[in-house]
C-alpha cells in the first residue's frame, strides 16, 4: 500500500516539485494552498505524512501542526514542517509543538524523500 | 550703677576704718576706768575733739579722693576698655583700644591688641584659603562645563527624586526637539533645573535601571551601568545610559579632612551650598560661547547627617548620570536594514527552494514530458528572475542603512527572573516559586521589556485563568535560554496566547506600547504554550538568545571599592538634597526655597469676557532665588480675532506676526505643562489669570497652583507709594528695564522685582508662601476684579 502524503504550501511554484517528485517515488499526493484546506484535506484525505510549510496564509504552519495533533484521530500522522526562515528558536518551536522533522528551504529534494521514507518506515 | 553702688559703700568702709579705731579705743579706755578718771579723761579729751574730727575729716577726703583715683582708673577705665573690645569684636573689626590709664590697663589693652591683630590675620588667611578653593571649584566647573559642552550626547543629572541637577546643551536640544506641540512652544520646557525626569522618561524605567545599578554594584560589578532604549511621549526613541552617583565615600572626605576649607565653610552659619554650585551660563554669561554652555546648581543647603552611617552605606546611590541619545532615525535606519536582510535571507531562500527543487526533479527525470518540463522551466525562470528583483532592491535600501543595533544587555538569566518575581509578587501579589534555576546562565536581553513581558504574561493568566500561584523555570539548550512561566490547573488554549501576544503589554494602569510579539521579535525569540499533561501542569516557553559573559573579575571588585580615580566633578554637592515636597507645592515653604514660573501676557484688549485675546505669552523660571533665563516660555499666539489698532503700538505686534502662530488651544497646554509643579508669578496677576479661566474648562487644563501679584506684593512693601505700575517698581528697586512690552521682556523684569521683593518681604516677617499669600489678599487692591 502506498502512503498518503498532504502537501501544504501557499506557493505553487515549490508544489509543483513537490507534487511531482512525491508521485514519482509512488506516493499518493494531495496539495493544500492554505491552512484551512489543510485541515479540511487532513480529515478527508487522511494522509500518513504532511509535509508543512510555515508562513501562510489565513493559518499558520504552526496552527495547524497544533491542531493537528490536538486530534486523536490523527495521532499517527507524521508532520515535517518546511520553513523559509532558518532561525534555531523557530525548529525548536516546531519540534516542541510536535513537528516531527524540520527542513529549512532550501532543501535538497534527495536528502527530503529519503527523510519522508524514514519516517514513513 | 553697679560700679557706682560698689563705690559708695567702698567710701562706707574707708570712713570707718579712719573712725572706727579711734572711737573703739576711746570706748574701751572709758569703760575700764574709775569715775574720777572719767571726769578727768572727759574734761581733758572733750574741748581738744574738734580738732581731732577735723584732722579725720581731712584724712577721710584725702582717702576718698585716692579712691576715687584709683576707682576711675582701673574700673571705669576697664569698663571703658570692655566697650571697645566689643566694638571690636563686632561692628568694627578695624577698631583698636587706646592704651591709656595706669600702666597695667595699658598693658593689658596692648595685649588686647595683640589678640585683635592675630584674629585679623587668621580671618584674612580663611578668606583667601576660602577664595583660593572657590577659585578651584570655578575651575573644575569649568572644565565640566567644557567637557559636557564638547559630548555629542545629552547629560542629565538627576538625584534620586529624579529632579534635574544639571543638563548640557545637548541634552537641551534633544528634549527641545521632542517637546510636543510647536518647538518654539515648549522651547526646550521640559528640561530645566529642578523639573522632573519623569515628565520625559518612564519612571518604571528609571526605577528599573536603578534596581539593576543597585543588584550590580551589591555584586561588585567594575561597571555598575544600565542601558535602556525608552520611547517619549512624542514617539521618538531614546538610547539612555545610566551610571550611577555613589554618595556617603566622598561626603565623608569633605568632613573628615578638616583642612579642606569646605569643610569651615560648611560649619559657618552663612549656607554654603553655593560655594560649590554650578554657575548657570546666565549669570554670567560670555559672549561669544553660544548654547554650548552647561547649567546647573546646588540644591539649597542641606544637613550633613548621617556622615557616620558606617559601612553598608558605602556604596549609596545619591543620583544618577543619564547620557541619551536620540536614536529615531538610527532605529528606523536600522529597522529598514533588518527587513532588508530579511528580504535577502528569507525572501531568497523560498525561491531558491523552489529553483532547486525544480532543477533537482529536471535532473532526476530526463524523460519527462515536453509539457511538465516547460512548467519546471518556467518556474526555474520566474523565480531566478525574482530573485535578482529582490536583490536589487534590497541592496538600494541596505545603501543607506546605517549599522546600529538595539542594544541588547548582557544579563545573568536568574537576575531577570529575580527582578520579574519581585515585580509580580509587588504589582499583582501573585506568589511565585523558583524551579530548576541555572545560575549561570546568561542572556542578552533587553531587561526591561523582557521583565514587562513576563509581568504582562503573569497577570494575563492571573486576570483570565485565576491561577493562584507562578512558577519560573530556566533551562538552556545550544545558544537559547528557555524561561518558562509554569502553573498548574487550568490549560490555557494556544489561540489564547496568540491574541494576547499582539496586544499592548497593559499591567494594571501601566501600559507599554509594545506588544509581546515585539518584545519576543527584538530579541529574535520564540515563545509558545505547551502542555505537561503527565504534571497536570502547563507552561509558557520563552526562547531567547544566551550570552557568554565572563564573571566580573575579583580585582576589578576592589578596585571598585576603592576607587581613588573617581573623576573630579563628581565633587559636585548636589546629590545629598532630596526634595521632601516631591510633588504639588508646600504652601508652608519659604518663598526663597520654591520654584517660580514668572509670566506675562500681552493681550488684544483689557477685556477679556468682551472677547479680548492672548496674543503673546512669556516665562521665565526662578529656582533656588535665581532667574533663569535660559529657561524659558516665548510665544506668540494667533488670536484669531483681528487686532485692535490701538494696541499695536503698546505690545508692537502686527497681523504679520501672529498669522500662522499656534492658536491659544496649544499654547496654553504647552504653558501649564511649563509651570507644572512651579507658583505662579505675574504683575497684575488676575488679569492674566482671568483670560486663563476663561479657556480652561474648554481645553482641559486647570491652573491649581498658588498665584503671587508683584502688584499685590509691592502694595505690601510699600502701602504709602500711590503708583505699583511695574516700571515704578522696577525703578524703584533699582532695576534695569529693558525689553519691555514684549511678554517675556516683562515676565524677566516681573521676575527681577519678585526676587528683589522676597527678602523685603522676609524683613516684615513674610517668609513663607502662605504668608505672602495672606498678605497679598489683605491689601486694598486685592479687591479690584476684573
Amino acid at each position: 500500500m502506498s502512503h498518503r502524503v498532504l502537501v501544504v504550501d501557499d506557493e505553487p511554484n515549490i508544489v509543483i516539485s513537490l507534487e511531482f517528485l512525491l508521485k514519482k517515488e509512488g506516493f499518493v499526493v494531495a496539495v493544500a494552498g492554505d491552512g484551512e484546506a489543510a485541515l479540511q484535506q487532513a480529515e478527508q484525505f487522511r494522509p500518513d505524512l504532511v509535509l508543512l510549510d510555515v508562513m501562510m496564509p489565513k493559518k499558520s504552519g504552526f496552527e495547524v501542526c497544533e491542531t493537528l495533533r490536538a486530534n486523536p484521530a490523527l495521532a499517527g500522522v507524521k508532520i515535517v514542517m518546511l520553513t523559509a526562515r532558518g532561525r534555531e528558536t523557530e525548529v525548536t518551536k516546531g519540534l516542541a509543538l510536535g513537528a516531527d522533522a524540520y527542513v529549512t528551504k532550501p532543501f535538497s529534494t534527495k536528502d527530503l524523500v529519503a527523510r519522508i521514507k524514514t519516517l514513513l518506515g | 550703677m553697679k560700679a557706682k553702688l560698689r563705690f559708695i559703700i567702698a567710701a562706707c568702709v574707708l570712713g570707718l576704718l579712719m573712725t572706727g579705731p579711734f572711737a573703739l579705743t576711746a570706748l574701751l579706755l572709758f569703760a575700764d576706768s574709775k569715775d574720777a578718771e572719767r571726769a578727768a579723761f572727759a574734761e581733758f579729751l572733750l574741748p581738744r575733739l574738734p580738732l581731732g574730727g577735723l584732722i579725720t575729716a581731712f584724712g577721710f577726703i584725702a582717702g576718698m579722693m585716692l579712691l576715687r583715683g584709683l576707682f576711675q582708673q582701673y574700673v571705669q577705665g576697664l569698663l571703658r576698655m570692655a566697650e571697645t573690645l566689643h566694638l571690636m569684636l563686632g561692628a568694627n573689626r578695624n577698631f583698636r583700644v587706646t592704651p591709656e590709664g595706669p600702666p597695667e590697663v595699658r598693658e593689658l589693652a596692648r595685649a588686647a591688641n595683640d589678640l585683635a591683630q592675630q584674629r585679623d590675620e587668621l580671618l584674612t588667611d580663611v578668606d583667601a584659603q576660602i577664595r583660593q578653593a572657590k577659585a578651584t571649584v570655578e575651575e573644575e566647573k569649568n572644565r565640566l562645563a567644557a567637557l559636557m559642552s564638547e559630548l555629542a550626547m545629552g547629560v542629565v543629572v538627576c538625584n534620586l527624586d529624579g529632579r534635574i541637577l544639571l543638563y548640557n546643551s545637548r541634552a537641551r536640544l534633544q528634549f527641545k526637539a521632542l517637546a510636543q506641540g510647536p518647538t518654539s512652544t515648549s522651547g526646550g520646557a521640559l528640561i530645566g533645573l529642578g523639573r522632573s525626569i519623569f515628565s520625559i522618561l518612564e519612571r518604571g524605567q528609571i526605577t528599573h535601571s536603578l534596581e539593576h545599578i543597585q543588584q550590580r554594584l551589591r555584586k561588585g560589578s567594575a561597571a555598575p551601568t544600565a542601558n535602556f532604549i525608552t520611547a517619549t511621549r512624542g514617539g521618538a526613541l531614546l538610547r539612555c545610559q545610566m551610571a550611577p552617583v555613589l554618595g556617603s565615600a566622598e561626603r565623608a572626605e569633605k568632613v573628615d579632612i578638616p583642612p579642606d576649607p569646605r569643610a569651615a565653610l560648611h560649619s559657618g552659619p552663612a549656607p554654603a551650598a553655593q560655594s560649590s554650585a554650578l554657575r548657570n551660563p546666565a549669570s554670567a554669561p560670555p559672549a561669544g560661547q553660544g548654547g554650548d554652555e552647561v547649567s546647573g546648581q546646588a540644591v539649597p543647603a542641606h544637613q550633613q547627617t548621617e556622615t557616620a552611617t558606617s559601612m553598608d552605606a558605602e556604596l549609596q546611590v545619591t543620583g544618577y548620570v543619564l547620557t541619551i541619545e536620540n536614536i529615531t532615525r538610527n532605529f528606523e535606519r536600522e529597522a529598514e536594514r533588518d527587513q532588508a536582510l530579511q528580504a535577502l535571507t528569507d525572501g531568497n531562500r523560498a525561491a531558491l527552494g523552489n529553483i532547486r527543487a525544480a532543477v533537482e526533479t529536471l535532473i532526476d527525470t530526463p524523460d519527462m514530458e515536453a509539457d511538465y518540463r516547460e512548467r519546471f522551466t518556467r518556474v526555474i525562470a520566474d523565480e531566478a528572475e525574482a530573485m535578482s528583483q529582490r536583490l536589487d532592491a534590497t541592496m538600494n535600501r541596505f545603501a543607506d542603512s546605517l549599522k546600529t543595533r538595539w542594544p541588547l544587555e548582557d544579563v545573568l538569566a536568574i537576575d531577570i527572573l529575580a527582578a520579574a518575581a519581585r515585580r509580580i509578587e509587588d504589582r499583582l501579589k501573585l506568589p511565585i516559586k523558583h524551579e530548576e534555576q541555572d545560575a549561570s546562565l546568561w542572556m542578552r536581553v533587553d531587561s526591561f521589556s523582557l521583565i514587562q513581558a513576563i509581568t504582562f504574561l503573569a497577570s494575563r493568566l492571573q486576570d483570565h485563568y485565576a491561577i493562584r500561584e507562578l512558577r519560573l523555570r530556566l533551562a538552556t539548550e545550544g545558544k537559547m535560554v528557555f524561561v518558562d512561566l509554569i502553573w498548574s490547573g487550568t490549560p490555557v488554549s494556544s489561540e489564547t496566547l496568540y491574541t494576547w501576544e499582539l496586544e499592548p503589554m497593559t499591567v494594571g494602569a501601566e501600559t507599554s506600547p509594545l506588544t509581546l510579539r515585539d518584545v519576543i521579535d527584538r530579541h529574535g525569540g520564540e515563545i509558545w504554550y505547551q502542555r505537561d499533561k503527565a504534571a497536570h501542569r502547563a507552561f509558557f516557553r520563552m526562547v531567547l538568545p544566551a550570552a557568554t559573559t565572563p564573571d566580573v573579575a575579583a580585582n576589578d571588585q576592589v578596585q571598585h571599592l576603592h576607587s581613588d580615580s573617581r573623576p573630579e566633578y563628581y565633587d559636585f554637592d548636589l546629590f545629598a538634597a532630596r526634595d521632601a515636597a516631591g510633588s504639588g507645592i508646600d504652601l508652608d515653604r519659604k518663598l526663597s526655597e520654591l520654584t517660580y514660573s514668572v509670566f506675562d501676557t500681552e493681550t488684544t484688549g483689557l477685556e477679556p469676557s468682551n472677547g479680548d485675546e492672548i496674543i503673546q505669552m512669556g516665562a521665565v523660571r526662578v529656582v533656588n532665588n535665581r532667574l533663569l533665563r535660559q529657561e524659558v516660555f516665548d510665544q506668540l499666539v494667533d488670536p484669531g480675532i483681528p487686532l485692535k489698532p490701538a494696541g499695536i503700538p503698546i505690545h508692537g505686534i502686527t497681523e504679520n506676526m501672529v498669522h500662522g502662530q499656534p492658536k491659544i488651544d496649544v499654547v496654553l497646554p504647552a504653558f501649564h505643562e511649563f509651570c507644572a509643579e512651579t507658583v505662579l508669578v505675574a504683575h497684575n496677576a488676575a488679569f492674566d489669570m482671568r483670560f486663563f479661566q476663561l479657556k480652561e474648562e474648554r481645553l482641559g487644563v486647570r491652573f491649581t497652583q498658588p498665584v503671587l501679584d508683584t502688584l499685590l506684593l509691592s502694595a505690601v512693601i510699600h502701602p504709602n507709594q500711590e503708583s505699583h505700575r511695574l516700571e515704578t517698581i522696577a525703578e524703584r528697586l533699582g532695576i534695569n528695564v529693558i525689553g519691555r512690552h514684549t511678554a517675556l521682556g516683562d515676565a524677566f523684569v516681573t521676575g527681577e522685582v519678585f526676587l528683589k521683593m522676597v527678602p523685603l518681604l522676609a524683613d516684615m516677617g513674610i517668609l513663607t508662601l502662605r504668608q505672602a499669600l495672606d498678605a497679598a489678599q489683605k491689601t486694598y487692591f486685592a479687591r479690584i476684579k476684573y
